[in-house]
């Protein structure tokens, strides 16, 4: 009788105390992650300076894992195109932001503006950019909302840009910076995806001049990027080695959204 | 000694014994898994709002819309797309390390023995589910899992694996053009990666009451790792019991 009780109390500590030690651990780590869900979920919300909207922690986040992402960017990666035949005849018009105000813009007196880091401007006119070499794309234009349209656009070559009117020296800054004439829409890019070879200033949608709703007269086509990045009206570029302020990512959204 | 066993035996009528059931590994990574991929459901749902474009149609008629205004508006789901893709991209990283984690350990331990469907797995899993439907008496014998646990759990594996595929390919179109190709293009990957959300809320349904029809020791067992067995006595004693008979 002795030998079976001195066994029994063994076993029976055994499974109490392994049963404790487990449950103990895993109570403990259960509500550890509630009050660091809490804690994420209640983070505070940044205050808007070149990004803005998002929960800080998140945003902290979205910038590492922008340079994680940005390792496996490569020119030799490119969007996918299509046949001609296969572009929307009727491209979606998603937003009028930026140029909602003065919607009659007067494109003849438009001149593209691009400061230099130094100051220096360089004023381009739209018949200054169409004797350059036009360059067409037809490819999967992708919304961070979820949808997708093929779209057939053409003008210039951003690195083929850069290369004509010598700004070598302006690309090797680490941004882009481009805003509407009235200021009220801008896009910050990296100068990696500006470079990409399938970037361009766009001045034409489906072999025709872009209507005001697109953009006219000229605006971004970056398939390396989300749409909230493909700014329409362009007004000026700016170049330098910071993010410039990005519309989009002042609302909460990640400041890279490269694909 | 053998009367002696006898009377114990006789005297609890079972020998408690610790049955090693689950690894710490998998206890863990089972676990972790499971907020995350809650978290990385919500998220999901905060970005599918924003073209929430999916629905059944048979014939021209639709039976159902993911998903129904009351639906987005009960979860609070609506116009949060931008915080919905912050909290997306921050998990995604613990669901993928998570993941990475324990297919790694299942290979390395030789676990996947137990978890890999084998070449009878498939006939008698359909007994397992004569049985659970209470149509069949008998289930067929089986080791830790039954024939259906391991193409369920597997399969689980392999849907995890296949959000991670489906989600590169249209999280990164461009840089992993390889992998949108490889699930079919961007909108048939953008599919696939709902329907295994879709996939994984099924899976967690019948999972749950399967374990709560199971009982108590076998969740508790995913917590401690063991299982208490009440053995019958060992056949040495029966033998000891015909003895006294005779």
């Amino acid at each position: 009788m002795k030998t079976k009780k001195i066994k029994k109390s063994t076993i029976d500590q055994k499974i109490s105390r392994r049963n404790f030690i487990s449950f103990g651990v895993f109570g403990t780590a259960a509500l550890g992650g509630v009050l660091a869900w809490k804690w994420l979920y209640n983070s505070p919300i940044e205050t808007i300076t070149i990004t803005g909207g998002a929960h800080k922690p998140l945003r902290r986040a979205l910038n590492k894992t922008e340079l994680a992402f940005r390792k496996v960017f490569s020119n030799n990666n490119l969007v996918k195109t299509y046949p001609k035949s296969m572009a929307a005849k009727k491209v979606r018009v998603n937003s009028d932001i930026g140029i909602e105000a003065e919607k009659k813009l007067d494109i003849t007196a438009w001149k593209l503006q691009v400061i230099k880091q130094n100051g220096e401007m360089l004023q381009v006119s739209l018949d200054d950019l169409k004797a350059l070499p036009k360059t067409e794309i037809i490819f999967d234009f992708k919304c961070v909302e979820g949808w997708d349209q093929i779209q057939y656009w053409g003008g210039v070559k951003f690195s083929d840009f850069i290369t004509h009117y010598n700004l070598d020296d302006q690309a090797k800054l680490e941004y882009v910076g481009m805003e509407t004439p009235d200021k009220g829409y801008y896009v910050g890019i990296d100068m990696p995806s500006a470079m990409h070879p399938q970037t361009i200033l766009a001045y034409e949608v489906n072999a025709n001049p872009l209507p005001l709703e697109h953009g006219a007269p000229l605006r971004l086509i970056i398939p390396v990027k989300y749409g909230i990045k493909n700014l329409k009206r362009i007004g000026t570029i700016t170049f330098s080695n910071t993010r410039p302020p990005d519309y989009w990512a002042e609302r909460g959204y990640d400041y890279y959204s490269g694909l | 000694m053998i009367q002696l066993l006898y009377i114990i035996a006789k005297f609890t009528n079972q020998m408690k014994t610790i049955k090693e059931k689950h690894s710490l590994a998998m206890r863990w990574t089972h676990w972790v898994n499971f907020p995350i991929l809650t978290i990385m459901i919500w998220s999901g749902m905060l970005i599918y709002w924003a073209n929430d474009e999916y629905k059944i149609t048979l014939f021209g008629h639709t039976y159902f819309h993911f998903f129904p205004d009351w639906f987005y508006k009960k979860f609070h789901l609506v116009h949060r797309l931008s915080e919905g893709m912050a909290f997306h991209f921050l998990f995604m990283w613990f669901f993928v390390l998570n993941g990475i984690f324990y297919i790694l350990y299942t290979l390395i331990s030789g676990e996947w023995r137990e978890l890999v469907p084998n070449k009878h797995s498939f006939k008698e899993a359909w007994l397992v589910l004569l049985h659970d439907l209470h149509i069949r008496k008998m289930a067929p014998p089986q080791k830790k899992y039954n024939a259906a646990q391991r193409i369920a759990y597997t399969a689980i594996i392999v849907m995890g694996i296949g959000s991670v595929i489906t989600g590169l390919a249209i999280y990164k179109p461009v840089q992993f053009y390889y992998l949108t190709w490889l699930c079919g293009g961007y909108h048939l990957a953008r599919i696939l990666h709902f329907v295994l959300t879709i996939g994984y809320v099924l899976f967690f349904v019948i999972h749950v009451v399967q374990v709560i029809l199971a009982g108590w020791r076998n969740f508790s067992s995913v917590i401690s790792g063991f299982e208490v067995v009440n053995d019958q006595p060992k056949p040495k004693i029966k033998v000891a019991d015909e003895n006294e008979k005779d």
